[in-house]
């Protein structure tokens, strides 16, 4: 990538800085551009459809450029039913007859983590996936967004996109975390303010989070998504500027226009949790009253991460879970998975009573490895509790961070971890 | 002449074609039967191509079904007027070639009133002279919708229309 242009006028936000960088002339919100896409993503869910739009509806049976594209089995995997098997068995067919190098079998992890920890996304690019959680890529100074199978097929075929330049929502945050509360809170916070469609066609970029671990960023980035953003940027500062090159003109521009500026004041932030079946019904933990949980899910791109499986094992060591509490872990990636095993972590989670399954999104789309049923309840780290989303329609699924997941499986209901 | 129909803010996919009348339950072929089905019925039975939408702000929101904007294809809607259109609701018309324009026409134009609307200019007259100009889209687009849409576009040509780049 060229990272030498600059750009003369003042007043850019990062998400107008990429897409003019990408589109080669200073470009603004509202425009339409075409851009070329450093990484295009795709997963075991949607490959085959995206295989049939290609073939069929553009008559393209090479794909561009083999090398920009990342496919990763991830959503069902291992496979859970004769049908995923032999879609992925489709999926492994292509990937090779088109000699995409960068695939993650069975194992690897969740696609979003995994594109960040092998270094497939870079602060500055644009990275598309064929899944709503590619904003997470925002948390290196990345433009990340989710597209549906006809788009993906479009970028397969010719290495580009088109994109409406984003106007941009700031948010700022002051203070520090009070005890036992991170990154997720923050994002349930501004779910509960701005609504499901708060962000529609919009960017968010977080300031005042320099301090912020790689981690708790991808939090912020890949949240975004459901108050409907299509990216969600941190800019590369702290420990991404110290872990990427991040290119000169990825700076924050003094002059730049955001739409409305929101506050978030971590000296009064407490821990927050959505009450099915929306993400946008946001209460306190503290004033939730006495809700019985059945499941507690660690895991997904959201909070399946080593800071989180930390942060989890520290409040559960030496404990045991709740009489009649399930507590079902999956690590991010199987790097995180390593780590967790080397560092200690996964013992003292074992000792704790919780059961682990292979890295990837484990239940949070419902499909396989922890699915709940009819009337039972789950606390869930994961980004979406809609109506069936993990199982049962009538099964109610509870967000909120690893610090309150910790606390619902040591009580058994949900509970406040600050008073742990 | 066109046809104005005016539509509030926050029409959802599913109000555009239910579910159950997608094209996998019923055929690709009879999709222009069932735009607005249940939410206006008359709307299908007495569309005529050249018609415009002109509707409140998140047009399209809801699930991702890109057979709702290809239903309104179907009819022949000319263009849809919105102050704003949901994202993927957004991406699936250009694909396909449907015209969107991003403004608010609500208070200037009524439900039923007749029109002209000039597909080069981008110009909207009423039968009383009032003279309405749309946001002129970048000359890529309107090759881009002359062509039936990006997804056309790329058939026909083997790249993606030329942008506001290269
Ligand atoms: S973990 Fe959940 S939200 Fe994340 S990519 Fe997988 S299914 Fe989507």
């Amino acid at each position: 990538m060229d990272t030498s242009m600059h750009h003369p006028s003042a007043g850019q936000t990062l998400s107008e800085l990429i897409l003019s960088h990408a589109a080669g002339q200073q470009v603004h919100a509202g425009d339409l551009v075409i851009v070329p896409v450093d990484r295009c993503m795709t997963h075991d869910s949607l490959t085959p459809e995206i295989i049939d739009a290609l073939e069929k509806n553009l008559g393209v049976n090479r794909i561009y450029d083999p090398e920009r594209v990342a496919v990763v089995m991830d959503h069902v995997a291992p496979a859970a039913s004769v049908q995923t098997a032999n879609a992925q068995v489709r999926t492994r067919r292509w990937v090779a007859q088109q000699g995409i190098r960068h695939f993650y079998d069975v194992g690897a992890g969740v696609c979003h983590q995994v594109l960040i920890e092998e270094r497939l996304v870079l602060p500055g690019q644009v990275a598309i996936g064929s899944d709503s959680h590619a904003t997470s890529y925002g948390a290196i100074g990345a433009f990340g967004t989710g597209m549906g199978t006809g788009d993906l097929a479009l970028i397969l075929a010719s290495g580009r996109t088109w994109l409406r330049v984003p106007e941009t929502i700031r948010v700022q945050v002051v203070g520090r975390f009070r005890k036992n509360v991170s990154p997720k809170d923050i994002s349930l916070y501004l779910c509960g303010m701005l609504g499901l469609d708060g962000a529609t066609y919009q960017a968010v970029e977080f300031h005042g989070v320099d301090w912020l671990s790689l981690d708790g960023r991808e939090v912020l980035a890949g949240m975004s998504t459901e108050i409907g953003a299509k990216v969600g940027i941190v800019p590369p500062s702290g420990e991404i500027a110290s872990r990427y090159n991040v290119p000169e003109w990825l700076r924050v521009q003094p002059g730049a226009h955001y739409v409305r500026t929101i506050e978030v004041d971590l000296n009064t932030l407490g821990s927050q949790v959505a009450v099915p079946p929306e993400v946008d019904h946001i209460a306190p933990a503290s004033e939730l009253g006495d809700v019985k949980v059945d499941q507690v899910f660690v895991g997904t791109c959201t909070n399946g991460r080593l800071e989180d499986l930390h942060i989890l094992a520290e409040l559960l060591k030496g404990h045991k879970l709740a009489a009649g509490v399930r507590l079902l872990v999956i690590p991010a990636s199987h790097r995180i998975l390593q780590a967790a095993a080397e560092d200690g972590t996964l013992s003292i989670l074992l000792a704790a009573g919780a059961t682990l399954g292979t890295p990837g999104c484990g239940p949070c789309i419902g499909r396989h490895m922890g699915v709940i049923g009819a009337d039972e309840v789950c606390l869930s780290t994961a980004n979406r509790n809609f109506r069936g989303r993990m199982g049962d329609p009538n099964a109610r699924i509870y967000l909120a961070s690893p610090e309150v997941a910790a606390a619902t499986a040591l009580r058994g209901s949900i509970s406040d971890p600050a008073n742990l | 002449m066109a046809r104005v129909w005016l539509f509030p803010a926050n029409i959802d996919t599913d109000q555009i074609v239910p579910g159950r009348y997608a094209p996998y339950m019923t055929s690709e072929a009879e999709l222009g039967k069932y735009p607005f089905i249940e939410y206006r019925p008359e709307f299908a039975k007495t569309v005529q191509p050249g018609d415009l939408i002109v509707a409140g702000s998140n047009f399209g929101c809801g699930s991702s079904r890109e057979y709702a904007p290809r239903a309104l294809v179907a009819v022949g809607i000319a263009a849809i007027i919105a102050p704003s259109f949901s994202r993927i609701f957004f991406r699936n018309a250009l694909n396909l070639g449907l015209p969107l324009f991003e403004c608010d026409l609500q208070g200037i134009l009524s439900d039923g009133q007749q029109v002209t609307y000039d597909n080069t200019s981008y110009i909207i007259t009423t039968s009383e002279g009032a003279v309405t100009s749309l946001p002129q889209p970048p000359a890529w687009l309107q090759e881009t919708w002359a062509e039936g849409g990006i997804v056309q576009y790329y058939r026909r040509h083997g790249r993606l229309p030329v942008g506001a780049n290269r």
